[in-house]
Formats: C-alpha cells, structure tokens, sequence
C-alpha cells in the first residue's frame, strides 16, 4: 500500500486538487470563489498531463549537433516516427538516447490557455453580474431572479 | 374520355379542396362563396359517382416514399365507394342547409367555417380511397385537425373547453393506440396494404391479432366504443351543421368506415374470429348500445340525447365487424349508410327547431310539431329509420346483424339488438310525438323557418326511405367485399 | 450539390477541410473591428457562404471516395493534427454550415433589435469563433484538438448567452452557470483523452481506435469511457447533466438560441456517437454496459420527465428548451439501442431535430421582434397578426409531435421500428407517451396562437405586423423542408445510414 501511494502519489495529489475544486464549485455561493475552485479543478488536470508524461531519466527532445547535417530533411520524418529510428539514420554519431515527451507540456500548454480565457470570461461576466444584480452571492441572485418570475406570474 | 379513374380518385381529393380554396378567396361576397361550396359539392359528387360506377377494375394511385419501404395510396374498393358516395351526396344536402342555418342565426366567421367544411370533406374522402393504413391514418388525423375550428366555432369559453376535450381524446387515442398498432402491422407484415382476406391473416397468431384488435378498435377513437365516446357529446358546442357533419357524413362515419376497413382488410374475417379478443369486444359494443341509449333516455336536450344515440348507433358497425360473420359484416356496411341518412335528418331537424324557435331542451318542444310540420315530420321519420321499421332503410342493417349474429350462435346479442330498438323508441319517439299531439305551444315563432333550413331534412328523410327500396343493388354492390349470396 | 461544388477552384478544395475553420475565425478578428453592426453582420454572411460551399465541397468528395484526410501543416497523422471527415461527420459539416447561414440571414433584424448598436459587430465576432469552434470539433480527426475546437466554441457560447443580459439580465447568471457546468464537462472530457493518451500514446482517433481493442481489460481505458461520456454527456444535455440549458436558451438573444439549439448539442452528440462507436467499440463489456444503462435508460427518462416539465413552463422559449432536452433524449435512446439502425435513426432525429428546432425558434425571435414575446400567454390570438410566421411556427411544432405530412414522423418511425427489431417494445411505449407529452404542450402554444382572444392593449396594434423578411425567408426555408423531406426522404436517410455505417466501420480496423 505504502509503496502503491509512494509510486503514485501524483495522482493522489491530482485527486486531492481535484475533488478540492469541485467542492469548492459545489459548495461556495459567492461567484468568484466558485470560479476558483473550477481553476484549481483545472489545474488538476494540468498536473495530471504532467506527471503522467514524464519520463524518469529523460533528456530535453532536442537533436544534438552532429546528427543536425543528416537532421534537415530528417527533422520532420524524426517528429513522427521514434527518435531510434532518426538517430539511427544520423548514423550511430549519436547513442541511443531516452528524450523527454514533449506532447503532454504542448498539450496543457493548450489547456492553460483554454483555462484562462474560460477564467477571464468567467471574471467578466461575474463583473457584469456585479454591475446589475449589485451582489456577487449565489443566494441573493436566485432572490431576486424568484422576485422577478413571481412577479411576472402575476402581471 | 380524359376523366381515368385514377384521375377521378385523386380528383376526389382535390375538388373539394379547390373549392375551399375559392371559398376562402370569395369570403367578401356571401353569395358568391355559397355557390362555391355548392358547385364543389356537385362537382364531388357527379365525380363519386363516376368512381363508383368504376368500381369494379379497382383502380389505384401509389406514391411510392423514396427508399423508405412505405407508401401513399389510393386505391378505389366498395366499401370506400360507398363511403365517399355517402359523403359527397350529403355533402350537397348538408351544404344548403348550413347555408340556411348560418344565415338564419347570423353566425358570424361564415367564411372561415365553409373552408374548413371542405377541407374535412376533402380529408373524409381521403379516409375513404385509401390504399393502406399509413394513408388512412394521415388523412384521419387531418380529419381532426380541421374539425376542430368547426367544434370550437362559436369562440366562447365553452365552446374552446369542448373543442379542446374533442381533441384531447381523438389525438390522443389516435396517436396513443392506433399509431402502435399500425407501425406493429406494418413490422409484422412489412406493409400496411389492404388487402383481400386480411393483411395480418397468416401472418400473426391469434394472440397478437387479439393485442393488435384491441388497439386498433380503441385507437379508432372516431368510432366512439365506450369508453372513449366522450368527445362526441362534448363536440355539440359545435353550430347544428357540423353536428350534423360530425355525426352523418365525415367524422363518426370515418370512424366506422376505419373500423370496418381494418376488419375486412387488415385483420379478415378468419382472424377475427380466431381472435379471442374479438368476443369479448363485441360484448363491450353490445353494453355501449344499450348504455348510450339509457344515457340518451335521461337527456334534455335535444342534441346531447341525440349524440348519445349516434354512440349507441355507431357500435352496431363495431359489433358487427366483431361477430365477423359474412352477413353480421354486411348488416355494418350497411348501417353506415342508413344511419347517416337518418341521423343527418334528426340533427337538421334540430337545427331546425333551434332556429325558428331558439328552443333545445325537449321538454320545451311539446306541440310545436303543429306549427313546423315538415320538419318534425322528416324527424318521425329519421326516428323510424333508426327503430328499425319497415318501410325505412334503418329496417335492413339491423336485420342483417342479428343474423349475422344468429349464424355464429351469439343469441345474447341479438338480445341486446332487440333491447336498442326499443330504448331506441322510448328516447326518439316522443319528440315527434309530443310535438304532434300535444296543444300548440302558446307563443308563435320567432320566424318561420327558412326553406333551406326545413327543406334538406325532408330531402334526406325521403332518401332514408328510398333506400329501403334499393336494398337490392345495395347488397350487389357490397357483394364482393364480405362474399354474401343473398 | 455536385454544381455547387464545382463552382470552387481546384487548389482551394485540396485545402477545404483548414479553409473552413481558419476563415470564420479570420472573419472573426475581422469583424470584431468594424464599426458598423451591420458591416459585421456582412462579414458574418460571407464567412459562412464560404464555408457552406466548401463543406458542400467536402461531402461531395466523402460520398464520392469515402473519406477524407487532411494533415494540418503538411504533418501526417499520427503524429500532426488531423482533420478527418468521414459520412459520420459530413452530415454535421452540413448541418452547421447551413443551419449557420440560415441564421445568420436571419439574424440581421433580430440582433439589430436585441444587442446595443456599439457592440454588434463584436456580437457577429463572437459568432464566428463559435461558429468555427463547433465546425472544427466535427472536422477533427484529433482527440485533444477535439477538445480546444470544443472549449473555443463553448466559451464564445458563453459570451453569446451573456449578451441577452441587454434584454433580461437573468441572462448573466445563465451564461456563468453554463460556464461552470461546461467547463467541468469539458474538463472531465479532457481528463478522458489523457487516459487514452496514457494507455495508448498517441492522440490520433482513427489510431486509438486500432489500438484500443488490445487494451479492453485495462481499467484506465474503461475510466477513460466514463470520464468522456460524462463530459461530452453533460455538453449533449443529455439527462440529468441539462441543468444549464434551459435558461441559457431562455435568456440568450433569439439569434443565439436559434443557433444553438440547431447546432451546439447536435454535435456533442456527434462526438458521443464518434467516441462510442469509432474510437471505443461497441464489443466492448464496459461499452456495451453503458448502452442500456447509461444512454438507453437516461434517454427514456429524459425524454419523458423533460417533456413534463415542459408542459408547465409559461416562458415560450424555456418551454421548447425543455422539449430539447427531451428531443435529445430520443437521440440518446438511438444510440442506447447500439445498432446501426439505431443509430442511424438518432442521427436522422438530429437531423429532423435541428430543422423543427430552427423554425420554432426562429418564429419566436420574429413574434419578439415584433411585440417582445416572452410568455406563451403572449402569443394569443398571433395567428391574425402575423399569419406567416404564425403557420410556419405550426408547420414546426406539428414536426416535433411527428404528425405525418412533416419530417418529424420518419425520426419518430425509424426509431419505433429500430427499437422493436431490437425486441424493445417498451421503448416504443416510451417514444409514444412523450409524444403524447409532446402534443399537450404544442398544442397548448397553437391554442394560444390561433384560438385565444388578442390581449387588449395589442388589439389595437393589430393591423397586421409581418416578420421582416430576413426573417421570414430562412424560416420558411426550414418550413418546407420540414415538409418536404417527409415526402423525399432518400437524401437524408441515406446520409443518415452512411453516417451509421462509418461509424460502425471502426470495428473494422
């Protein structure tokens, strides 16, 4: 069990960030804390991309010099197939070598920005809701959007 | 000669629905707009007549839809010749009247109620020349749909609360039970055709043609089997000649007419009484007979007694499809002729009565036969026709049934056929007979009836008597579809 | 369609499937300068012109060849970003580009008359990044590109939503509470790909799904599934995760609702039948599982507790935003049933769906461009007013109960039959009480239209009022489809039965 949690305890830190953002959505009635749990949420799952792509004795994915003369042509071949294959057209002036995997940073690298604008609207419209409701707590809002209905029931 | 048959049968349709469209255009000028309806409704009917006369090659029209596996049809048999003929002859009737009526009463929306009469009429002949359930079913919710404008005519609360009662249970049997059932049919028999000697015959085991039955024959909310019956009395907010559209020619007789096509040509008489089912939904027919005519007996007024009399009358076809013997399936194509005629005339009668005189509850009637003879004359004898005495048409379909009910050894429905005859006097005669006998009533008329208004029921209680004559050619006719030799 | 496919340069259609996403999203940038709303309004109509021929283009060449690929960049897949379209997603390409500029031509009116004049072109702009979100999510071939196409047009929905504020500030709280639940959707679809990326390792749908059979007893795929049918669940509206999308069809711009309703769900529905059926594989227990219990059950549900719901609505437009969640419900049961009949009759109900949707709303944006209807107590006595709009609005709600004579009849046929070849009567029984449901609350709104009295303060007013014609010609448009399709349905049912058919042909790898 130790060693389970010791080996993995990324994802236990993922969970935890995880299910601490959504209660923090579920929980809270004010607008803008809410919108910091859904960050927190998000950024769970960045460090879930993360953890998961790291490779344990990895070098930075970037082709030495000596193989760059054979690297021209080679490069985008070398983007698609396994990095052995490219080295092994470099022909053996490099060894074998274990790169990191740049995908997974490219990838949250997306997420983060998706997450900011997510964020930034989130903001804007809780500034708009500010502006016009003149509270920002969920209970108040529902108050008076109930006082509305009712009273357009009635009219 | 340019007018083919398959012409005719899609000019069934489209005659009449030409003609509500130069009613709707002609809506400035009554008059002009009267005579549109009446020539459309003589143009329909010399085409019917063209049709029936045709009759025998069984032409048909099939628009295949796409890939689909389904199809629209029309396709021209005897029954749904007789039906159209029915309709299309009391068409011409029903129009004069309703021209007299709306104008005698001064109803307002005159032009909206015509466009939606040919409308119906249009969807009635549909119902009539279809080759398979699925076109059936469109032009029978059609049906409903444009009557509804007709019930809720009037405008006023109680007439938008029965309106929209008539539509609850038409929709939603029609939608609920009988859009299952055809969508079955069409999965077991991988079509919807009808077909001589039953669709589903063969095809499915008389367990489920006993679930299908059941469905089909509450489905058909139109043929008013208790207990869906409901809208029909709440359809009399409606003005007095779309009751008596409602109740001779297009609705309750699309109904029927539905109830006895599925059971010649959808189920056929084999399955039918293979069908544990079918026994028992005679039993459920035989108890709406007798009921309605009790409920009729305690009615006022006058045209809630006579719809209850229309559901009563309307489960003679139903219990007639059910005994499915030869001559019980005759008597029930017949009682859809002689019951429109005679059911038009008590409803133009009405209608009648309440123009000249304002009056609806029968009680106030008595001695008022003196002052319109002709109109509770026609009534007497609409109310003969439906007792079932010779010499008026009414006499041959109840004869039929009870021995068609006698060939299959049902004795206890013929027990409740006697019965009908004679709640059938209790709840129709006096009307007449008060009227006649009983002292004048002391206040004159308000105004004497308007000869369109007393005219056509005396037209068409003639015609129930004549056809008592024409049983014969009748019966010739018919022939073919139930193989009876007479 | 050939012709018009024609009409394009050779050398633009090799590059079609980039050309259609990357121009509204140019135009965007474009629009959010201009000054004028009605020159972004243009900028929005040429934009998705464009994108209509040549998504025409594509699916020409899709029904010509079967499928094509393109690699973004010159980079082959599985490794660079692909835009794959099969006859799965040509039928949504379709959809989108028409049904958008349907509403684009009828949005000039109504957005004229709902957004403030200063901030219409910035409304067209956001417009077309939705716009070229949604057409990029159904382009992709790529899971995670997937996911950014998903978010870049869910987060100008958001914006879109929010700018009915003008009119009804409950407006705002719809879009942040559609924000939140999105996002959290979106996010549980991501957290879905990293799995599949983890045990597979790569990102490419067409690869995953040649790799993923090997896989099946693995518990990260299986965890996969779940995170992504809950995520793309909960953007389909399917039921319970639809909290967000009565009041954001409520409350948004009528030009907005008539959009989403038309496209946003449908192709989160695309992306659950490409998920379930191309990339994981129906064989699979776990998936198998789900279809009875997760899509068949929750759609059954759906469709009849959203039905009833409806009913009780006194908002016009919350009304028909339940009876969406309730028409997704039966897209649901289509997949739910897991054949390719059944399937393909979801995908025809989507199909149907967005044609009836698109007239019914796009009628109440021109009733509430004329007189502000809100509440179906509104809309009494519209009939004489406003004939047109008032027979085309019927025309649509007939379609929805599926009475014949309207296309909404083939989608609720082919599913009763897809359900009984599978032995599921109850199904049937189901489909038939909402519709029932279903006729209750139409007919209540057609009462309200052709029968009730006028309100006294309009009966002045009456003399009749016409919809703007940009309005009434992409409704009436969309009208007659709704009835001619009924009579001509071969082209849609063989799309649909293609798109069934692709979608089924990933077991083949």
């Amino acid at each position: 069990m130790i060693e389970l949690l010791a080996e993995r305890f990324n994802f236990i830190i993922v969970i935890i960030l995880m299910m601490t953002g959504l209660y923090a959505v579920v929980a809270t009635g004010n607008l803008v804390k809410r919108l910091v749990g859904l960050s927190l949420f998000q950024t769970s799952v960045f460090l879930l991309y993360i953890t998961m792509g790291k490779v344990f004795g990895g070098q930075p994915p970037i082709l030495p010099e000596s193989a760059e003369g054979h690297g021209e042509t080679a490069g985008y071949d070398a983007a698609a197939h396994a990095p052995e294959t490219a080295l092994a057209d470099a022909g053996h002036h490099v060894e074998a070598a274990i790169y990191s995997n740049p995908l997974p940073h490219v990838l949250i690298l997306t997420a983060i920005v998706v997450g900011v604008a997510t964020l930034a609207v989130g903001l804007a419209l809780v500034v708009r809701i500010r502006e016009s409701y003149g509270t920002i707590e969920d209970e108040a809002i529902n108050q008076a959007d109930y006082a509305v209905d009712s009273a357009g029931k009635n009219a | 000669m340019i007018w083919s048959p398959e012409i005719a049968l899609l000019a069934a349709l489209i005659i009449p629905a030409i003609g509500g469209v130069f009613v709707g255009l002609l809506g400035k000028s009554p008059n002009l707009r009267e005579g549109a309806t009446l020539v459309a409704s003589v143009l329909l009917a010399l085409n019917v007549a063209y049709l029936v006369s045709v009759t025998g090659d069984r032409p048909e029209l099939i628009y295949e839809i796409g890939s689909t596996g389904l199809a629209f049809g029309l396709k021209l048999e005897p029954l749904g010749a007789l039906f159209a003929a029915v309709a299309s002859g009391l068409w011409i009737v029903n129009s004069l009247y309703s021209i007299g009526y709306m104008r005698g009463n001064n109803e307002k929306d005159q032009t909206r109620f015509f466009v939606f009469f040919t409308i119906a009429i249009a969807c009635a002949m549909g119902v009539a020349l279809s080759s398979n359930l699925l076109t059936m079913f469109l032009f029978y919710e059609a049906l409903t749909l444009s009557t509804y404008p007709l019930v809720a005519h009037k405008g006023d609360a109680k007439a938008r609360r029965g309106a929209a009662i008539y539509l609850a249970i038409l929709l939603g049997t029609s939608i609920g039970l009988l859009l299952p059932a055809i969508i079955a049919t069409q999965y077991i028999a991988g079509s919807t055709d009808f077909t001589v000697g039953g669709l589903l015959n063969g095809e499915a085991s008389p367990m489920l043609a006993s679930v299908l039955l059941v469905l089909f024959i509450f489905g058909i909310g139109k043929a008013a089997l208790m207990p869906v019956h409901p809208w029909l009395p709440n359809a009399m907010v409606a003005p007095t000649p779309v009751s008596a559209l409602l109740h001779a020619v297009a609705v309750v007789k699309a109904g029927v007419f539905a109830v006895l096509k599925v059971s010649t040509y959808i189920f056929g008489t084999e399955l039918i009484a293979a069908a544990p089912a079918s026994d028992w939904l005679a039993w459920i027919a035989a108890i709406s007979i007798v009921a309605a005519s009790v409920i009729a007996m305690s009615s006022n007024n006058l045209k809630r007694r006579l719809a209850f009399s229309t559901v009563s009358q309307l489960s003679y076809v139903t219990i007639g499809a059910m005994i499915a013997a030869p001559l019980a399936m005759l008597g029930a194509a017949l009682q859809i002729v002689m019951h429109a005629w005679a059911k038009i005339t008590l409803f133009m009668c009405a209608g009648a009565i309440y123009t000249a005189s304002k009056k609806t509850e029968i009680s106030d009637m008595r001695g008022l036969g003196r002052l319109m003879p002709w109109t509770f004359g026609a009534f007497a004898v609409g109310a003969f026709s439906i007792i079932g005495l010779p010499p008026f048409g009414g006499m041959w379909p109840k004869l039929y049934l009870m021995m068609g009910a006698a060939s299959t050894g049902q004795l206890a429905l013929i027990g409740a056929l006697i019965l009908s005859s004679i709640l059938n006097v209790a709840y129709l005669l006096p009307i007449p007979g008060r009227g006649f006998f009983d002292p004048a009533p002391k206040e004159s008329l308000k105004k004497p009836g308007p000869m369109l208004v007393v005219l056509p029921p005396v037209i068409t209680a003639a015609g129930a008597t004549i056809l008592f004559f024409l049983i014969g050619p009748l019966t010739d006719f018919l022939a073919p579809v139930f193989g009876v030799e007479l | 369609m050939d012709f018009l496919a024609s009409l394009l340069p050779a050398h633009i259609v090799e590059h079609a499937p980039a050309i259609v996403v990357v121009v509204p999203l140019l135009m965007a940038a474009i629009a959010a300068i201009l000054p004028n709303g009605k020159l972004g309004w243009a900028v929005a109509l040429v934009s998705t012109v464009i994108s209509a021929l040549l998504a025409i283009a594509i699916v020409v060449d899709v029904q010509a060849g079967g499928v094509v690929s393109y690699a973004m960049g010159g980079w082959a897949p599985p490794a660079g970003i692909e835009f794959r379209i099969d006859s799965l997603n040509a039928v949504l390409l379709l959809l989108i580009t028409l049904l958008g500029l349907l509403s684009v031509i009828y949005a000039l009116p109504s957005v004229a008359d709902e957004i403030a004049d200063n901030r219409q072109s910035l409304f067209y702009s956001a417009f077309l990044v939705c716009f070229a979100g949604l057409l990029g999510v159904a382009i992709t071939g790529d899971a995670f590109n997937m996911f950014v196409f998903l978010e870049i047009s869910s987060i100008s929905t958001y914006v879109l939503v929010g700018m009915g504020a003008a009119r009804d500030r409950r407006a705002l709280t719809a879009a942040y509470n559609y924000l939140i639940l999105g996002t959290i959707g979106a996010t549980f679809f991501v957290i879905g790909v990293g799995f599949l990326y983890m045990a597979t390792g790569t990102l490419n749908m067409a690869d995953m799904a040649s790799r993923l059979p090997d896989l099946s007893s693995s518990r990260v795929v299986q965890a996969a599934f779940a995170f992504i049918i809950v995520g793309l669940g909960l953007k389909a509206a399917m039921f319970p995760l639809h909290l967000w999308l009565p009041n954001a069809y409520a409350y948004a711009p009528n030009f907005v609702t008539t959009f989403l309703a038309t496209t946003a769900t449908k192709v989160a529905f695309y992306t659950l039948v490409r998920f379930m059926f191309d990339v994981f594989w129906p064989e699979a227990a776990f998936v198998a599982v789900s279809f009875f219990w997760v899509f068949a059950v929750l759609g059954i549900v759906g469709m009849i507790v959203a039905s009833i719901q409806a009913v009780f609505q006194e908002d016009a437009r919350r009304l028909l935003a339940f009876s969406s969640v309730a028409q997704v419900g039966y897209m649901m049961l289509g997949l739910g049933i897991g054949t390719a009949a059944g399937v393909s009759a979801g995908m025809l109900h989507l199909v149907n769906h967005a044609m009836m949707k698109g007239v019914l709303f796009m009628a109440l944006g021109a009733f509430a461009v004329r007189f502000g209807i809100r509440r179906i107590s509104d809309l009494n006595g519209f009939a004489r007013t406003m004939p047109f709009t008032s027979v085309a609005f019927t025309i649509g709600g007939l379609s929805l109960v599926g009475v014949p004579m309207t296309v909404g009849f083939w989608s609720k046929w082919y599913l009763g039959v897809a359900a009984f070849e599978n032995g599921w009567w109850w199904a049937v029984a189901a489909l038939i009480l909402s519709s029932l449901i279903a006729l209750a609350y139409i007919a209540r709104m057609l009462a309200a239209i052709w029968v009730a009295e006028p309100h006294h303060d309009r009966a002045g007013a009456i003399a009749s009022a016409r919809a703007p014609w940009m309005m009434l010609a992409p409704m009436w448009i969309l009208a007659i489809a709704n009835i001619w399709f009924f009579f001509q349905p071969d082209f849609l049912i063989s799309i649909t039965n293609a798109a069934a058919e692709a979608a089924f042909a990933g077991e083949a790898r």
